[in-house]
């Protein structure tokens, strides 16, 4: 036999690159990162300490959950009218709706940012044309607060939510909604007590996806809450730049990490991945 | 056959989400054309002076410059990392597959900000051993965009090799190749399309990352999302509106092509 490789150092050879990679450039830093979190300034559990006490952090962890929770309930809503039409529309339909979801799904998140600055911002081109029509004097306040995060997250996250919808929606077998139909059942009555609690794997799928991404988002909270909507991601961004605390960052880092795998942990349970895609 | 097919209220709700989606993207457009130095509605005169400032102004280019090498390097690395894990996982199968695959997909799942204090964990203290590949160097930044990268790249690979019939490299075995010319001469060439896909990906993904690239670089290595980022940030320069214009219209025409492509082929 010309295999002279056996299995075993075969396998090891070709999956070794990529795991020495990433545990040199992923696994070891990340225990740095948590060997911070206990030693920075002084050794001990006074960074965990002041996460509990300090209300600043508290303020941005409870804006945060509040924050993601939201966007999870828009982006959700949002998704699933657009999925609807992506799975069971026309074929004319289908093709308009998947350039709706992919093309925003593309473009950079910071460019998107930008795009709700231009139309949200005093003099952008909702103010600029509300007070063209005479219909405000003043300019509103629409970006650089929550109602401006709320509105750039939520753009970000929905083609996120509609995989998993999608994924549920193409499985489930359409016979059922048409002996709904044909049993005399309206299409209301159809959808909300056939359609979407066969979809349920597929909402509590996407919702999770965007509570998760939501709970660590950076970009866009920075950008369009203007420094006045801190959301954990950026706050630790802050600690580590700004009023350098590497401890604390850390530390918030550490507990952000746990959370969601907690998370994670909790969605597997109810859903198998397989159907998140 | 009669098909369920959404109802007009479906419809509405679908066509409102679809304008939501699209607004911020059409809104850049009158932006970018704005005669005034500052980010507002062009009243009237139109100009194209922002667009003309991307070219004229060196930084731009440099950064599109960086991005591109770093883009090239990373998602060189990440796919050949990728694609020889992704051999291993299906020629061998060995034990503990899915602990494994799991902890290749832990970048992609972390919260990026996390990821990006990792990294700049890792940058900082290589920079005491090595100043050319440390915090805010363009190799740093490549490598750390390979780790965030490594995981879609891992998982496009994983996909297309599970579409693989295995016969063919069992056949290949039987005839006595090598794992080598297994790998090369029968598995590889049967799952080009994943390949290309994979660092295609990898690209377009460092190419507009951001949120671990702040963490790791300051006046060194500025690609061009953290060049769009400073002028975000600072005092709105609307040049960014043209260069996301530009953005836009690439994305577009690509996936314009590419659904051409995948219709042309689905068609006998």
């Amino acid at each position: 036999m010309r295999g002279t490789l056996s299995d075993r150092t075969g396998a090891a050879l070709l999956m070794a690159p990529l795991l020495l990679f990433l545990v040199l450039a992923y696994a070891w830093p990340f225990l740095g990162v948590v060997k911070w979190s206990f030693t920075l300034p002084t050794p001990g559990l006074g960074q965990y300490g002041a996460l509990v006490s300090d209300p600043l952090v508290q303020s941005v962890f409870i804006r945060t959950l509040r924050i993601a929770a939201i966007v999870t309930i828009v982006s959700v809503t949002a998704a699933y009218a657009i999925t609807v039409v992506w799975v069971r529309g026309s074929p004319v339909q289908r093709v308009l709706a998947e350039f709706c979801i992919l093309v925003p799904f593309w473009i950079s998140v910071l460019t998107r940012a930008f795009g709700w600055v231009a139309l949200l911002s005093n003099r952008g081109l909702i103010n600029t044309w509300l007070q063209s029509i005479g219909f405000i004097s003043e300019p509103l306040t629409l970006v650089r607060n929550e109602f401006g995060v709320i509105v750039g997250m939520s753009h970000f996250l929905i083609p996120f939510a509609v995989f998993p919808l999608a994924s549920a929606m193409r499985s489930l077998d359409e016979r059922v909604l048409l002996a709904a139909r044909g049993l005399g059942s309206s299409r209301m009555r159809t959808f909300w007590t056939v359609f979407v609690p066969m979809t349920r794997s597929g909402i509590i799928g996407s919702a999770m996806i965007t509570f998760v991404f939501s709970l660590g988002f950076f970009v866009t909270p920075a950008i369009l809450g203007g420094g006045r909507s801190v959301m954990i991601a950026e706050l630790i961004y802050l600690r580590i730049f700004q009023s350098p605390d590497w401890g604390l960052g850390a530390a918030i880092s550490v507990v952000l990490v746990v959370f969601v795998g907690a998370l994670m942990a909790l969605l597997f349970r109810y859903v198998k991945p397989k159907q998140l895609v | 056959m009669p098909t369920y097919r959404p109802g007009p209220v479906s419809l509405i709700l679908a066509v409102l989400v679809a304008l939501f989606l699209l607004m911020p993207l059409l809104a850049v457009i009158p932006v970018s054309l704005t005669p005034s130095r500052m980010l507002t509605m062009p009243t009237g005169e139109l100009s194209l002076r922002h667009y003309r400032s991307l070219i004229e102004d060196p930084r731009w280019l440099e950064s599109i410059l960086l991005s591109i090498r770093i883009g090239v390097v990373s998602s060189a690395l990440s796919t050949a990392l990728a694609l020889t894990f992704s051999l291993g996982v299906w020629m061998f199968q060995p034990r503990f597959t899915a602990a494994l695959v799991g902890f290749v997909l832990l970048p992609m799942v972390v919260p990026p900000v996390v990821s990006a204090v990792t990294l700049y964990f890792l940058l900082t203290s290589v920079s005491g051993i090595s100043s050319f590949f440390g915090y805010d160097t363009w190799l740093g930044v490549a490598m750390a965009h390979s780790v965030m990268t490594v995981p879609f790249a891992t998982v496009l690979i994983l996909v297309s090799l599970s579409q693989l019939d295995r016969r063919i490299d069992l056949a290949a075995r039987g005839l006595g190749a090598s794992v080598w010319e297994r790998a090369t001469r029968v598995i590889m060439p049967n799952i080009k399309f994943g390949i290309v896909t994979a660092a295609l990906l990898s690209f377009v993904l460092s190419w507009e990352e951001i949120g671990v690239t702040l963490f790791i670089t300051s006046v060194n290595a500025i690609t061009l999302p953290r060049l769009m980022w400073m002028g975000l940030r600072d005092n709105i320069d609307p040049a960014i509106a043209a260069l996301s214009v530009i953005l836009i219209i690439i994305t577009v025409l690509v996936l314009a092509v590419r659904s051409v492509i995948t219709r042309r082929q689905a068609a006998p």
